[in-house]
């Protein structure tokens, strides 16, 4: 394991009876990273957490964290690790201050720290005023500042986050994300379990992407969503006297397709081109029928069509173990011979 | 051992149960009754065997083997009711309060705690199993150790006062009780815990836990409806070998349980 290496998992692998859970993982995640671990409910974002964290043992396969064995050193390792569990598991009858007061002392956060530390987190999740009231009378959102608050006591190395913004509204879910950022920028290597695709992306080095156990994906977002070749998106401005005709203009375009009117007034339409040159072309069709084009805008591919292209792909070659990697600046498709077929249909 | 991580689980899961009725109510109303109600209503049983029908009471003491009947012997027939009922009959129903209060607390900070989704956050933490366990066990043994205690101290007082116009002296406790309270009814809570974070591990919910780990009730109720039927009577020797039985099935309990106690198991079932 290299030093800076601090999550390493070799084809770890859990099983519950017959249902695989976690299914060969490999996966590195290096110091002062943040990682996004993407993946629909039950795909094995929570129970790979749980084994990193020395919580489950593994069926077969191994796992470092820290340079040190989950399993064989779980106490140890937990020590250093923080965990912001999904479901914000705070007991509604302690007040903020008792719960993250019994954590400290089970984290061993030194005495005379211990009332320093837990002023400092109420105060930087802002949960000054509410302290001393029962949990069961906080909002969703207070209750996962909550957890964060929780998971930051001890000031671990290694953080997971799963599910940090379930549930919220927009507002606090924002409010999470600038305390990762935070994070990040501090240095804290975090394991991001979401499918909060939007979250990833802004907030992730490199993301891996699970189905049914398996990693389908890993790279770093953007170079994830340009490997996989998603279609270029355009959005064009325009002023047509027959704005109703806008769409059929773009039909006959070469490498064209996908063409909506996302806004009638001002008209705006929406539509996918193959590549550059579809895009010139579909604008002149515009200008030729009389339209005045007044913005002309490429979509950045995103994370959510990596994410449901691969979902779409993991559908039509069910079974396949097609996975793809992709490093930021050389991007490169690990699509193995057997795996080619999952590749192109995900293109499709 | 770290102390300081299972002390701080005994501290939180006893502040949680300071808020949480439907396991305190039951903690409260049961030792009122059978330390303070039943004692009391004792005091008018000598009245009650003097009543026409009143057969059975007189049917009771008649009924009872040689050895009791000889431990009976220096009391007046009203003084026999009153001792027999706050000495011997209502010993058994004691061993029910460590034992319910053990079985509450656990079924509530296993399953219960399980149930309420607070378990993950424990399991993350840098707590062995064991250490996460002996807190557990702590946080319902102590409970149970000071109701009884503190029962034994106030039904002495209730027995005395229950008794005085009986009896016009001061009978109670009986060196039999300084050994049931002492040491069987600890062996008895340690039964109720290890029943309970047994069944704890294979059901979901608090009250699944609570009412399957009841059944480890029945033998204190197999020696009331003994010793009301003259087959068991209680002395000294007999309570310091009940203790000894219920200490040594406490310990294979817990052990069992101790061994089967696994961290990632119990989540499995969250």
């Amino acid at each position: 394991m290299a030093a800076a290496q601090v999550i390493l998992t070799e084809r770890l692998t859990r099983r519950f009876g017959e249902a695989t859970a976690v299914d060969a993982l490999d996966m590195t995640v290096e110091r002062g990273e943040v990682v996004g671990l993407l993946g629909h409910n039950g795909a094995g974002k929570t129970t790979t957490v749980r084994l990193l964290n020395g919580v489950l043992a593994p069926s077969s396969g191994r796992a470092q964290v820290l340079g040190l064995d989950p399993q064989r050193d779980g106490v140890a390792l937990r020590r250093r690790c923080g965990v912001s569990t999904e479901t914000p598991s705070v007991d509604e009858r302690l007040t903020g201050r008792q719960g993250l007061r019994f954590f400290a002392e089970v984290y061993d956060v030194a005495r005379e720290r211990v009332e320093p530390r837990l002023a400092e987190l109420l105060a930087a999740f802002d949960l000054e005023a509410a302290a001393d009231q029962r949990v069961g009378t906080y909002s969703k959102g207070m209750r996962q500042r909550l957890t964060l608050a929780r998971a930051l006591l001890h000031e671990p190395e290694l953080l997971f986050l799963d599910e940090p913004s379930s549930g919220l509204d927009p507002v606090a879910a924002r409010a999470v994300d600038e305390r990762i950022a935070g994070l990040r920028d501090g240095g804290t290597t975090v394991l991001l379990c979401t499918h909060n695709l939007a979250q990833a992306q802004a907030l992730c080095d490199r993301v891996v992407v699970l189905e049914h156990g398996k990693v389908v994906a890993s790279g770093a977002p953007t170079a994830l969503a340009a490997e996989l070749g998603a279609r270029l998106a355009v959005r064009v401005a325009l002023r047509l006297d027959d704005a109703s005709a806008a769409p059929g203009l773009l039909a006959d375009v070469p490498g064209i397709d996908q063409v909506v009117t996302q806004q009638a007034e001002p008209l705006e339409l929406r539509f996918e081109a193959a590549d550059a040159d579809a895009i010139a072309a579909a604008v002149r069709a515009l200008v030729r029928a009389g339209a005045d084009v007044y913005a002309v805008e490429r979509e950045l591919p995103s994370l959510e069509h990596v994410y449901f292209a691969l979902h779409r792909g993991e559908r039509l070659a069910h079974g396949s173990s097609g996975r793809l990697v992709a490093d930021d600046g050389v991007q490169r498709a690990e699509v193995a011979a057997g795996q080619r077929a999952q590749g192109e249909e995900v293109r499709s | 051992m770290n102390l300081r991580a299972v002390r701080a689980i005994v501290v939180k899961d006893l502040t949680v149960l300071r808020h949480a009725k439907a396991v305190l109510i039951p903690l409260i109303v049961v030792p009122l009754v059978m330390l303070l109600v039943l004692p009391a209503l004792a005091a008018f049983a000598p009245r009650l065997a003097d009543l026409p029908g009143a057969s059975d009471l007189n049917a009771l003491l008649e009924g009872m083997p040689a050895a009791m009947q000889a431990r009976l012997a220096g009391f007046s027939e009203d003084e026999r009711i009153v001792v027999l009922l706050l000495t011997y009959l209502f010993a058994p129903l004691y061993l029910i309060l460590p034992l319910m209060v053990a079985s509450v607390i656990a079924a509530d900070t296993f399953a219960g705690e399980r149930e309420r989704r607070t378990l993950e956050a424990l399991i993350y933490t840098p707590t062995s199993d064991m250490e996460l366990l002996v807190g557990k066990l702590l946080a319902g043994f102590l409970p149970a150790l000071a109701v009884a205690w503190g029962g034994f101290a106030f039904y002495s007082v209730v027995a005395n006062l229950a008794a005085w116009p009986t009896l016009g002296r001061l009978f109670f406790p009986t060196g039999m009780w300084f050994v049931l309270a002492l040491w069987v009814a600890p062996a008895v809570a340690a039964v109720g815990l290890g029943a309970t974070v047994i069944v704890s591990s294979r059901v979901s919910t608090f009250q699944e836990a609570y009412q399957i780990g009841g059944v480890v009730v029945l033998p204190i109720v197999l020696l009331v409806v003994g010793q009301a039927a003259g087959v068991v009577v209680l002395s000294t020797g007999f309570v310091v070998a009940l203790g000894a039985v219920f200490w040594a099935v406490a310990l294979v309990l817990l052990r069992y349980g101790a061994r089967t106690f696994r961290r990632g198991e119990l989540m499995a079932r969250a």
